[in-house]
């Protein structure tokens, strides 16, 4: 099949692509450096709808490309340049193109057709040139990658090649070429180590410094000086000169390295950066077309993979389901939040006193009871405002406004008499948290949200002896507040819409990725985790070695063992969640004895690092009597992957949340879920554990699979 | 206190192409603001030796305030082009003098010791802002007679004008403004207007203006080199049935910007920045708004008069050219011929284009660039007509003039 034939197929296979045009204008260069045929990217719209490329894009850029090949070829340009619209490069690949493709054999296409097109870029008789105006991701950074030049604004937010990050390799040229124009250290440091960070994106000044752009000029006239330094180039007046490439032992060293990253950071368990790694090794002879078929076929093993499936899924809970909370009442019915109050000042409540200053900026005031709780808790607010103010986080006025708007009382009336939200974040137990609601009734408005952080109690229970429980919700948060986005929004038996609403208005300036949440014991993250970490301790306590059985999950590439999980949450509180649900699903839920007699003998982790390596600490086995059941690492992993799976599906039964997207929403944003995961459902899904355990999948086919 | 004024000089101006306003320009899908920001930013890049931070004031003129032309036009200028915060600006309008009014304004300022460096420029974005967008004159111009309704209309004031002066007749306009056109294009062809210019990228998103996407804007758009008096004579005239304005041998409506950096002789000095031309005097005048282009007439007495001057004195002219017929009337008025070569040698505005408030710097950029080459001449005007009735003029003395280097040879010779 040609080139044009293969797009044709696609974008039949993709009829709602928005189409990116590649306009061609030229220019009269000043100084007599010639004329320039300029390519603009732009699919129409403004900067809140970034310019993709999708089979039916390819095709446009591949009919300019006949037009300036043409020119070129008659002499009448002198170079070729490719900018995109206000404020947008181009942001790569449109996902929703790879979402519809069933067939490995169209998988390919995807792959070669961008090739195809891009590298007639780089086979032009003229040089060309790439000005990266504003954003750039994956195949727009590719794009450039293909021209013999390229500049960078300074303004420019955002830059990167997330695919490994979704699970995908940078296809269209980007693990071939980027290495072999910045070496294979700088290149993995972009294609591997950025994106499997929380896709962390470079600016424009990093994409200079790495030498991926030969030059950069500011916004305010980027592309007048772009241009005008492409005419200088074709003039012979400035001579780009990039360092040598160390293609020797170094090259191997690079990419051993970025192997050592990838383990850290998905543990062996997602196919894409380790694929994309085997492309940058295999880059090092500057073989271009043979690494571009390897691209070709990584591409396509990926595109019809689960784990790109799932990745895509993830990617759209994060980026579209979080934005539209499922179940959410309208927005319209939200009430104004002026004013917030914080019971209590522990380091909980203090965390959420500084977050509610700085996102709302309205006055928080903490209570405690006494005055020295109190001092402590606005101090350790006034301390990380001040860490904020170091790190120019913050400049010295809007510290000084954030400052000034946390203080504390003991006088709840005073304190609490005008504010409109005021969380508790007392001590986990009904009684004291239901005085706590009660007191504050008292000297609050009726309308005023009642709020609790509570990670497992009933909201419902809660509410029960308030003269006003509509105004209760659930707002239960996740430690360290200021870096996992989850909040889970309960509604209480009694809670009404505008409460409601006022809730999910405040967890969005807040910019908390809210999911509204059943009243059902420790609602989702907490019921999830405990039920697993719960299956994976009773393993211990039957017989099974701590290190086998912690090891057990390491095919998932979660963020952490199921025992270091347990140390980060704390054994004395993952024991107090566990005798919560085990009173609720006694048989479902059980309470270790061991992980009792660890927190009894105060302890604070399983592990000790004393050696230099992570051991079981002595004085921990010691407590530990365990029976004679000793379990492989597999049959623990069954174990646990069923309980998952039969805990979900009874969620869904109970309706805690609206659908299983929801519970990877939660997972990915509570629990740091992988992407290739899917949070977990596509996972148990593709591995058959659904069936197994429910005798159905979570997900439609082609919900977070190749579809049908 | 005891106070000294200072000299003011004319350090470098810029300028951006000018473009034809209207849905097929150039500039149809560019701000205002950008215009003038791309010639701010392009004055600092031609004098590295200018910290930013020594610039006391960014006055840009416009003449629709509105929109991108408004919020205070020179603090958002400045702002946008990155100089730093320290640095204030301020709006300006005097119409068609805006930058000029800039310039006499903050050399004012200079002179009397409250600035150093200024930026002084205009810009006038007539497709987005066409000549009379929400203005609303007051009922009493009219029902008290206060001024003719043609006041308010620059095509007919200049009709008004042939009116005055019978023997300036529409052949002599035409016959200048092709002229004018064929000066402008051979001072393109030897160079002399480019080095003055900031290339603009220019966005197009619509096919029927031409070719999509970005362009690049590096040259004049209203120019029609080879205009002939046969192209001229059938154009219609569109103040008067049977007039004598036409689009022909007047200027257009454009879109375009200017700005020029204006100092202190001694700051300059100490700075290292160069000395291009040396303020000698200015004056405005205002007559009867019905014959706004007569204005430079009275504007050229007072500023000779300040300068101890006559108009004999002057070697070079830059006469901003809205209509021929009001050019002539001030060459009519000091006897100068139609063709002398003293005035307007690399063509005018009927040739480049007149995006109101921003002409004045294009003036100084042209008078500028003929002072170098002109060593033999030592005083040039720079001249223009302004809407309701008023003129306005600078007067420049040329720091190359030859006499002055003999003036101080003798001098030093005593």
């Amino acid at each position: 099949m040609t080139t044009t034939e293969m797009l044709q197929r696609a974008a039949e296979l993709f009829p709602d692509e928005v189409v990116t045009t590649a306009h061609v204008r030229h220019i009269d260069l000043p100084g007599q450096a010639g004329r320039f045929a300029l390519i603009t990217l732009d699919n129409g719209f403004d900067h809140t709808k970034p310019t993709t490329f999708g089979p039916g894009s390819l095709a446009r850029l591949s009919e300019a490309l006949d037009q300036v090949e043409r020119e070129a070829a008659a002499g009448e340009i002198a170079a070729v340049g490719v900018t995109g619209k206000p404020f947008i490069f181009a942001v790569g690949a449109d996902l929703k193109g790879v979402e519809v493709l069933k067939e490995r054999s169209d998988a390919v296409a995807i792959g070669k057709g961008g090739h195809d097109v891009f590298k007639r870029i780089a086979a032009l008789p003229v040089p060309s040139f790439a000005f990266y105006n504003g954003a750039a991701m994956g195949g727009g950074v590719e794009i450039g990658l293909h021209c013999t030049y390229r500049t960078v604004s300074s303004g420019v937010p955002a830059f990167s090649l997330p695919e490994c990050f979704l699970g995908l390799v940078p296809g269209w040229g980007g693990c071939t070429l980027l290495p072999n124009l910045i070496g294979p250290q700088k290149a993995i440091q972009v294609v591997i180590e950025n994106s499997l960070s929380q896709n962390k994106q470079l600016r424009g000044v990093q994409v200079y410094e790495l030498g991926i752009a030969d030059a950069i000029f500011e916004p305010a006239d980027f592309l007048e000086q772009s241009l005008l330094w492409a005419a200088s180039v074709l003039k012979g007046e400035i001579v780009v000169e990039r360092p040598e490439i160390d293609r020797g032992e170094a090259w191997d060293q690079a990419v051993a390295h970025g192997r050592l990253i990838a383990d850290s950071k998905v543990h062996g368990a997602a196919p894409a950066p380790y694929r994309a790694l085997d492309i940058i090794a295999g880059a090092k002879d500057g073989d271009l077309q043979k690494g571009f078929d390897a691209e070709d076929e990584a591409l396509a093993d990926l595109i019809m993979s689960g784990e790109l499936r799932s990745g895509i899924y993830a990617f759209n809970l994060v980026q579209k389901r979080a934005k539209r909370p499922a179940g959410a009442p309208d927005k319209s019915l939200a009430r104004k939040v002026t004013k917030v109050g914080v019971v209590g000042a522990g380091l909980m409540a203090s965390q959420l006193a500084l977050l509610f200053a700085r996102r709302l900026e309205v006055p928080v005031v903490l209570t405690d009871i006494d005055q020295e709780r109190v001092d402590k808790g606005v101090g350790y607010v006034h301390g990380e405002i001040d860490k904020l103010l170091e790190k120019r986080r913050v400049s010295p006025d809007k510290a000084n406004r954030l400052k000034a708007l946390v203080t504390g009382s003991l006088d709840k009336a005073a304190a609490f008499g005008d504010a409109d939200f005021v969380i508790e974040a007392v001590f986990e137990e009904m009684g004291v948290k239901q005085d706590v609601f009660a007191e504050l009734e008292a000297v609050v408005s009726p309308e005023a949200i009642l709020a609790t952080n509570t990670s497992s109690l009933s909201v419902t229970e809660m509410a029960s002896k308030l003269q006003h429980p509509e105004r209760v919700v659930g707002f239960h948060f996740f430690n360290p507040v200021a870096v996992l986005p989850l909040l889970e929004i309960v509604r209480g038996e009694k809670t009404d819409d505008a409460s409601l609403a006022t809730a999910f208005a405040t967890a969005k300036k807040l910019k908390k990725t809210a999911v509204l949440v059943k009243d059902a014991p420790a609602f989702v993250v907490n019921r999830v985790l405990t039920r697993f970490l719960g299956t994976v301790l009773g393993t211990i306590d039957e017989g099974t070695p701590i290190e086998v059985a912690d090891r057990a999950l390491q095919p998932l590439g979660l963020p952490m063992s199921p025992i270091v999980l347990l140390e980060l949450v704390g054994p004395a509180v993952a024991h107090h969640v566990a005798g919560t649900l085990h009173a609720a699903f006694p048989d479902r839920f059980g309470v270790s004895e061991n992980l009792g007699r660890v927190v009894k003998a105060g302890k604070r982790g399983i592990y000790t690092w004393a050696s230099g390596k992570q051991e079981v600490d002595p004085e921990v086995a010691a407590l530990f009597e365990v029976g004679s059941t000793v379990l492989t690492e597999e049959q623990v992993r069954d174990k646990a992957l069923d309980a998952i799976a039969e805990e979900i599906h009874l969620m869904l039964e109970e309706g805690v949340v609206a659908e299983a997207q929801d519970v990877d929403l939660c997972l990915i944003t509570g629990a740091g879920w992988p992407f290739h995961l899917g949070g977990i459902t596509p996972y148990l899904d593709r591995e058959g554990v659904s069936e197994r355990v429910n005798g159905k999948p979570f997900l439609a086919r082609g919900v977070a699979s190749v579809p049908a | 206190m005891p106070r000294t004024a200072r000299d003011v000089v004319f350090v470098d101006g810029v300028r951006t192409p000018f473009g034809k306003a209207g849905p097929k320009g150039i500039y149809h899908e560019t701000r205002a603001d950008d215009l003038v920001v791309k010639c701010i930013r392009e004055l600092l890049r031609r004098n590295p030796n200018l910290p930013a931070e020594r610039i006391d004031e960014v006055a840009v003129a416009a003449t629709t305030q509105i929109g991108d032309q408004g919020l205070t036009i020179g603090r958002t200028a400045a702002l946008l082009s990155g100089l730093p915060k320290s640095v204030p600006g301020y709006a300006i309008d005097r119409m068609c003098a805006g930058a000029l009014t800039a310039v006499t304004t903050t050399a004012g300022g200079i002179a009397f010791g409250a600035y150093d460096v200024v930026v002084a420029g205009g810009v006038e974005h007539m497709g987005r802002h066409p000549m009379g967008e929400g203005v609303d004159p007051n009922p009493r111009f009219v029902s008290e007679k206060l001024v003719d309704e043609s006041a308010l209309f620059m095509g007919m004031t200049a009709e008004n004008l042939h009116d005055r002066f019978p023997h300036l007749t529409k052949e002599r306009c035409d016959a200048y403004a092709v002229a004018s056109q064929e000066k402008a294009a051979k001072a393109y062809a030897n160079g002399k207007i480019q080095p003055d210019l900031v290339p603009i990228a220019v966005r197009r998103t619509n096919p029927e203006a031409g070719e999509t996407g970005w362009g690049l804007a590096v040259s004049d758009e209203p120019m029609r080199p080879g205009t002939t008096l046969e192209n001229l004579a059938g154009l219609k005239t569109p103040f008067r049935p049977h007039g004598r304005i036409t689009a022909g041998n007047s200027a257009g409506l454009n879109d375009g910007a200017t700005a020029s950096l204006l100092a202190a002789e001694d700051v300059a000095e100490e700075l290292g920045l160069p000395v291009r031309m040396r303020l000698v005097s200015y004056a405005f005048a205002g007559v009867e708004p019905e014959v706004m282009g007569i204005g430079p007439v009275p504007a050229t007495e007072k500023a000779l008069a300040k300068a101890g001057l006559s108009i004999s004195d002057i070697g070079a002219f830059e006469v901003n050219e809205a209509f021929a017929v009001q050019v002539l009337a001030f060459l009519d008025h000091y006897g100068i011929a139609d063709d002398d070569e003293r005035v307007n040698p690399y063509g005018g505005a009927i040739a480049f284009g007149h995006p109101l408030a921003s002409s004045g710097v294009r003036l100084m950029n042209q008078l500028a660039r003929r002072f170098e080459e002109r060593p033999d001449v030592r005083y040039g005007l720079t001249t223009m007509c302004i809407g309701f009735g008023m003129g306005g003029t600078v007067i420049w003395e040329n720091p190359h003039w030859s006499g002055a280097t003999q003036n101080a040879q003798i001098e030093g010779a005593k």
